[in-house]
């Protein structure tokens, strides 16, 4: 076991745990962003940077710093390691940085993204981006491509964390999918547009973070806040059969994967499950999905979260927990 | 005259050949260490001739070889890397051209010092004409018993291949290398493990840059010791610097760590000074990612001492007034060059070369380029200077491999020393540069 600290909170993990997943077990708002990272599929993570932590003190035994920023995602923590993430500014000055990068090219197309208001990146900007813009030139563009009949690639709104790659790697027998070119001309592709057929393709569309993947049989039916999300499940032989019906009044819009409050599926779905059961008879209907997340789907709900508030309140929460006064400064700093 | 390890037979005809080479004293280091030394030996030699990694970041050899996993019972590989592929680097190419054996020798003791039974040399597709003249030297050594099966009669045995790459300067990161040679998408891995650990084919592996293995052979002739006695406090022995640009006598020159940058700059016997009776303007001195230096602090540090040829003085003041010696890319500039395009065309390279993984390179380094395109065509604003320093700070050390700081520090730089000229430039250009543009 180790004992890290993050933002002033102490908690011990087993050996190995990461970063970000010891945070994740404190929960709340010291729990870093993170955009390409998945916890149930292997090697992801490390490439957008948006959980970049600083780590204060490497662990009791080595106490130095470490000298970058770190990928928490990636990050193993160490008996005595000290963390920061919101409480430093580096931190979020790095992480206004990354969201600057990954909307540059992004095509701000949401009144007609279908994954608007479940949008990782526009949960993202809204809470770590600043508003307005300080590029001036032509946005990248890619042609839409259908990735067999069900799922819609819409490279131009890719931000390449690599998930579906390895889903295409890790949940289905056969590697048709991968990453074409280098840098911003990089590109998703399956190889000559062969179509994805197997029956764990869909699984994708849940991974994608923002709507470069989305599901064709649900294109265009509705705004997500517009359905009621149900909790589901059926006698699957293939998968867990466990599922979430999006519905509008009787019908069902849409089937995916049950998405944690980090926005993981856990268990994931076949094919059959999400695109062949429309029909709510088809089902056992458990009840209404109870959406967690301070995110952009909960409509008129939303509250920005204001960062300096939030820094002072863990500072005070820190002070609660340790029962003394906190110095001058930000603890570890 | 400066003592020559590496280049001492350059002139010598057919020394491309295994028959002259070998007559001037080639493969002594290999009979040395197989015959009468062991690998632990040879190791410590190499830590005693304090010999840093010549392809850019200046690690200690002897320490990177000591991490490799010896009680792991996967096999070890010894990687050469020889994808040089950094602007105003090039001394590689000169050495694997002219001197190929002496990389082979290199490769065949130092294999026996880290346990490798198979190494690989990984070079970039574009010195195509190179992998040939390094698979007829392999197979001369082959002939001869220097590489196959009990090597002199040991109990030694070695297989050595030459692999070429496909035209990435990203697949000279040393885990994108290893990506690549296994025949994977050249992507850097994220680290740790290092690859002394989990490298190629997830076994302990050391790679090392072309320059650092050949400076094995003079190493294990003479002894760590003497080899250590060239050059200056941490910066041993000698480095092939490769000089371009608006010097009287561009080339790859062998010099002693230590020799003054004034007289590496103006002497005869290397750069022989600044062409066409101009005035020095500024210098990059290790390769493009290097900070760029202007004239008095390239000459000189900021506390007024000369600036020398070493790792040390040369990183004197950190990135505020110093540099660094990097991959030894000397690239001088003279008094008419416009720093904003030449800061254009590195920004264009490491844009062109971002394998596009992490997004603050990814993205970032498209939009330095688009800037700074935009200011050399007349379209800047005051605020893209401000824009450039600040998304410089943003992808510096926020990436996944170094790539993203190779191509922050030369903006940051470039800003820093010569801020006044990008001022102008966004200020609307002068009628003759225009024109020069127009034609280029
Ligand atoms: C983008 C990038 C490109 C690199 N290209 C080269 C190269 O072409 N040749 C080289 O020897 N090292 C290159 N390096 C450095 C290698 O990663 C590695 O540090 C080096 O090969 C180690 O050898 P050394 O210790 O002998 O210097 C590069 C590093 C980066 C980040
Ligand atoms: S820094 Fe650039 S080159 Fe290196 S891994 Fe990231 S995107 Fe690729
Ligand atoms: S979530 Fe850690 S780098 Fe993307």
């Amino acid at each position: 076991m180790a004992k890290v600290t993050i933002d002033g909170i102490e908690i011990e993990v087993p050996d190995g745990t990461t970063i970000l997943n010891a945070a994740r077990q404190i929960g709340g708002e010291v729990v870093p962003p993170a955009m390409c990272y998945y916890t149930s599929l292997k090697e992801t993570g490390g490439k957008c940077r948006v959980c970049l932590v600083k780590v204060t003190q490497g662990s009791a035994k080595d106490p130095r710093p470490m000298p970058k920023l770190v990928a928490s995602c990636r990050t193993p923590v160490a008996d005595g390691m000290v963390v920061q993430n919101i409480t430093s500014p580096d931190v979020l000055e790095a992480r206004k940085g990354v969201v600057e990068f990954l909307l540059l090219n992004h095509p701000l197309d949401c009144p007609i993204c279908d994954q608007a208001g479940e949008c990782d990146l526009q949960d993202l900007s809204y809470e770590h981006g600043t508003e307005g813009t300080r590029t001036e030139f032509e946005r990248r563009t890619f042609d839409k491509i259908d990735i067999g009949d069900k799922i819609k690639l819409h490279m131009t709104r890719c931000i390449l964390c690599y998930r579906c790659v390895f889903v295409a790697d890790q949940l289905t027998p056969e590697r048709v999918h991968g990453v074409l070119n280098r840098g911003d001309r990089s590109e998703i592709s399956t190889y000559i547009e062969k179509a994805v057929d197997n029956d764990f393709s869909g699984n994708m569309i849940d991974v994608c973070p923002v709507g470069a993947l989305t599901d064709r049989t649900f294109r265009f039916k509705s705004r997500v806040w517009f359905t009621k999300p149900m909790d589901a499940h059926r006698n699957c032989s293939k998968c867990c059969g466990k599922v979430v019906l999006w519905m509008k009044g009787n019908e069902v819009l849409r089937v995916t994967g049950r998405k944690d409050r980090y926005g993981e599926v856990k268990e994931f779905i076949c094919n059959e499950c999400r695109f062949e059961h429309k029909n709510p008879a088809d089902w056992t209907i458990e009840g209404p999905r109870h959406i967690n997340r301070h995110s952009v789907i909960s409509q008129n709900h939303y509250e920005k979260i204001d960062l300096q508030n939030l820094k002072r309140e863990v500072e005070r929460q820190i002070v609660f927990q340790k029962g003394r006064q906190l110095p001058e400064a930000s603890p570890n700093s | 005259m400066g003592r020559k390890l590496l280049l001492e037979h350059i002139n010598e005809p057919g020394i491309q050949s295994f028959e002259v080479y070998r007559q001037k004293g080639g493969y002594a280091s290999v009979e040395k260490a197989l015959k009468t030394m062991t690998p632990d030996a040879v190791m410590e030699e190499v830590k005693k001739s304090g010999l840093r990694g010549r392809g850019g970041a200046g690690f200690p050899a002897g320490m990177k070889w000591s991490f490799i996993d010896k009680k792991s019972d996967k096999p070890r590989y010894l990687v050469c890397n020889a994808d040089e592929s950094e602007p105003g680097t090039f001394k590689d190419r000169y050495l694997m051209e002219h001197i190929p054996h002496i990389l082979i020798e290199g490769m065949i003791t130092s294999s026996y010092a880290l346990g490798a039974k198979t190494s690989f040399i990984y070079i970039r597709g574009e010195y195509m004409y190179i992998v040939r003249i390094l698979e007829k030297a392999i197979d001369e050594a082959y002939a001869k018993g220097f590489l196959g099966k009990n090597i002199l009669g040991t109990d030694y045995s070695l297989d050595l291949y030459v692999h070429p790459g496909a035209g990435a300067y990203i697949c000279g990161e040393e885990t994108a290398l290893l990506e690549s040679l296994e025949g994977k998408r050249g992507n850097p891995r994220l680290k740790p493990p290092f690859p002394a650990v989990a490298g190629l084919y997830a076994c302990p592996t050391v790679v090392n840059n072309v320059e650092t293995i050949a400076a094995v052979v003079p190493i294990i002739n003479q002894g760590g010791e003497e080899y250590a006695k060239i050059g200056i406090g941490k910066s041993t022995g000698t480095k092939l610097i490769s000089a371009s640009g608006h010097i009287n006598k561009p080339g790859v020159y062998e010099i002693e760590l230590g020799l003054p940058v004034e007289e590496f700059i103006y002497s005869e016997e290397y750069c022989g000074g600044i062409w066409k009776g101009r005035k020095l303007k500024a210098v990059v001195a290790g390769g493009s990612s290097v900070p760029i230096l202007p004239t008095d602090l390239i000459l000189k540090t900021a506390k007024g001492e000369p600036r020398l040829m070493t790792y040390e003085s040369l990183s004197d003041g950190g990135f505020v007034s110093g540099t660094m010696l990097g991959s030894g890319g000397f690239i001088v500039m003279d008094e008419t060059t416009n720093i904003v395009k030449n800061l254009y065309t590195f920004s264009r390279f490491y844009h062109h070369e971002s394998c596009g993984q992490c997004s603050p390179c990814r993205e970032g380094t498209a939009w330095l380029e688009k800037i700074l395109h935009r200011l050399l065509h007349g379209q800047g604003k005051k605020k893209d200077i401000d824009i450039l320093v600040d998304a410089a700070k943003k992808i510096e050390g926020n990436t996944i491999c170094p790539l993203g700081d190779a191509a922050a520090w030369p903006v940051a730089s470039a800003i820093r020393h010569f801020r006044k000229e990008f001022e102008e430039e966004a200020a609307g250009l002068p009628a003759e540069r225009n024109l020069e543009l127009a034609t280029h």
